[in-house]
């Protein structure tokens, strides 16, 4: 298995280790109750080195990542990012991404875990014709996720970078903790926070330094049972459970990434089709009604008739209640439709829910 | 981990306490650490015939489903109903307040075959790294 170079501060903190797609992460340190809960009341700080990162630069990076996804990154500025896609010709996902203008010729992807290898392999076999140079950075980054209420107040002794100027989806480069580092305020957990970059061969200098610093805020270390549960709580996408390559981005309930007037990109026909056809189906949100917790792969029934799978599911420690996405058919995709999920050798109740399950009190 | 002397143990990491003949049935110390924060425990209805070794429900973790298993045949005649607005008794207590069902037990051999506390500290130091 592939360690992170924060794997010994891990196992120091008595984490609970497991394999995930060939690394040894960390999938909980307290507990992953509490850890979900720090990171909504407090701070919590990730080891999230696992994931891709793969550079683009050249005369014509930016239009190579315009023929690759379907949001328009003509529109970000130096030092800003945005939420994408890696599409097939069907509209499809090879994987969803950030996507960061390090400058006009030069973008970096930051990518999941468990598609990295085939993402650089996709970009790769479609980079013909474009003056490009791809990178495959993911070995050499270490990633660091810092999210919560107190995220802002944590970091801010620790870097040169000002954070109270950088909005969210825009990032800069300077020191943590006297480590070279990129710093974006991003996440994937419905909090404020920020995701730190750096290719540093100590890094866990910044690992130490931030836990230190979040004490007395109560920073707990969080790993990646408590990653799922939050991002779920925020209904964001996990490759594998809710995107695929046979989802399309607009079943997906993604259009606001799709720009169609941006030009041509890999899938833009199929999307453009699906929008005026109007869709057969479309990813919901939904609570069960009756006691028990919905998981990945439980088959979803309607009026009796099997009819899709939950594609994520669990027990929200935040909410206290079921939760869990499943495709459904349009004309049953409307907020209070009751549909049914087999448990077991049981069936039980579940009504569409508006998403996000949980969304943050405003912040400035 | 000093585990409870007048318990008996499974190889599933239950545990069993005989009084008469009624037994009481819950997961123990190194089940709970495993499991995880425990958010749902299924239970069978009263009245439920079961056999030593038989599912006896489920206990959920925020990650894992886990079966429960019947040390010995019995009866259920009490389901611990606190578990199911304080699942997380599992956790805290298991080898008390955590409990799960209670057995009127029909044979009271079945216990003989179950390890003893000591043979279950010997049993858990072979598997733990």
């Amino acid at each position: 298995m592939k360690k992170t170079r924060l794997n010994e501060y891990h196992q120091k903190l008595g984490a609970k280790m497991i394999e995930f797609f060939g690394w040894e992460m960390p999938v909980e340190f307290k507990g992953i109750i509490a850890e979900h809960l720090a990171v909504r009341t407090h701070a919590g700080l990730f080891d999230v080195s696992h994931m891709g990162e793969i550079i683009i630069s050249g005369k014509d990076a930016l239009a190579f990542i315009q023929h690759l996804t379907p949001n328009d990154a003509s529109r970000l500025a130096q030092n800003q990012a945005q939420y994408t896609a890696l599409t097939t010709p069907q509209g499809t996902f090879v994987d969803d991404m950030l996507v960061y203008c390090l400058s006009p010729e030069k973008y970096f992807l930051v990518v999941n875990a468990s598609n990295s290898d085939k993402d650089y392999a996709w970009i790769l076999n479609h980079k013909a014709g474009f003056d490009v140079t791809v990178e495959n950075a993911s070995d050499a980054y270490t990633q660091l996720a810092l999210q919560g209420p107190y995220s802002q107040q944590i970091l801010q002794p620790l870097t040169d970078i000002n954070l109270a100027e950088m909005r969210p989806f825009w990032f800069a480069q300077g020191k943590v903790s006297g480590v070279e580092a990129l710093v974006s305020r991003t996440g994937y957990t419905g909090e404020d926070g920020f995701e730190i970059y750096t290719i540093s061969q100590t890094p866990g200098i910044l690992w130490e330094a931030v836990l230190k610093q979040g004490k007395d805020y109560g920073i707990l270390a969080i790993g990646l049972g408590a990653r799922d549960t939050l991002r779920l709580e925020a209904k964001l996408m996990l490759y594998g459970n809710d995107i695929d390559e046979t989802t399309t981005v607009l079943e997906a309930d993604l259009k606001w990434v799709v720009k169609f007037k941006k030009g041509d990109f890999l899938g833009r026909d199929v999307l453009q089709k699906q929008l005026d056809e109007g869709l057969r189906r479309k990813i919901v949100g939904f609570e069960l009604l009756e006691k028990g917790i919905a998981r990945p792969r439980y088959p979803v029934f309607i009026k009796g008739e099997t009819e899709s799978q939950v594609s994520s599911g669990t027990f929200s420690p935040y909410l206290k209640k079921s939760i869990g996405l499943a495709y459904l058919p349009l004309e049953q995709t409307e907020i209070g439709t009751e549909f049914e999920i087999g448990i077991r050798d049981k069936r039980v109740k579940a009504k569409v829910i508006p998403t996000p399950f949980y969304k943050r009190a405003d912040k400035a | 981990m000093m585990y409870p002397g007048d318990f008996h143990y499974t190889k599933d990491h239950e545990w069993v306490q005989v009084k008469g003949d009624l037994a009481t049935v819950g997961i123990t110390e190194f089940a709970q650490k495993q499991l995880g924060d425990v958010v749902y425990v299924e239970l069978p209805a009263i009245g439920t015939q079961l056999e030593a070794h038989q599912t006896i429900g489920v206990i959920e973790s925020v990650k894992a489903v886990s079966d429960v298993y019947s040390p010995v045949s019995g009866e259920v005649v009490e389901v611990n109903k606190e578990l199911d607005g304080s699942p997380e008794l599992a956790n805290q207590d298991p080898h008390g307040k955590g409990w799960i069902i209670r057995l009127k037990i029909k044979n009271k051999s079945e216990i003989e075959e179950l390890m003893s506390a000591s043979d279950y500290e010997k049993f858990l130091e072979g598997i733990e790294v």
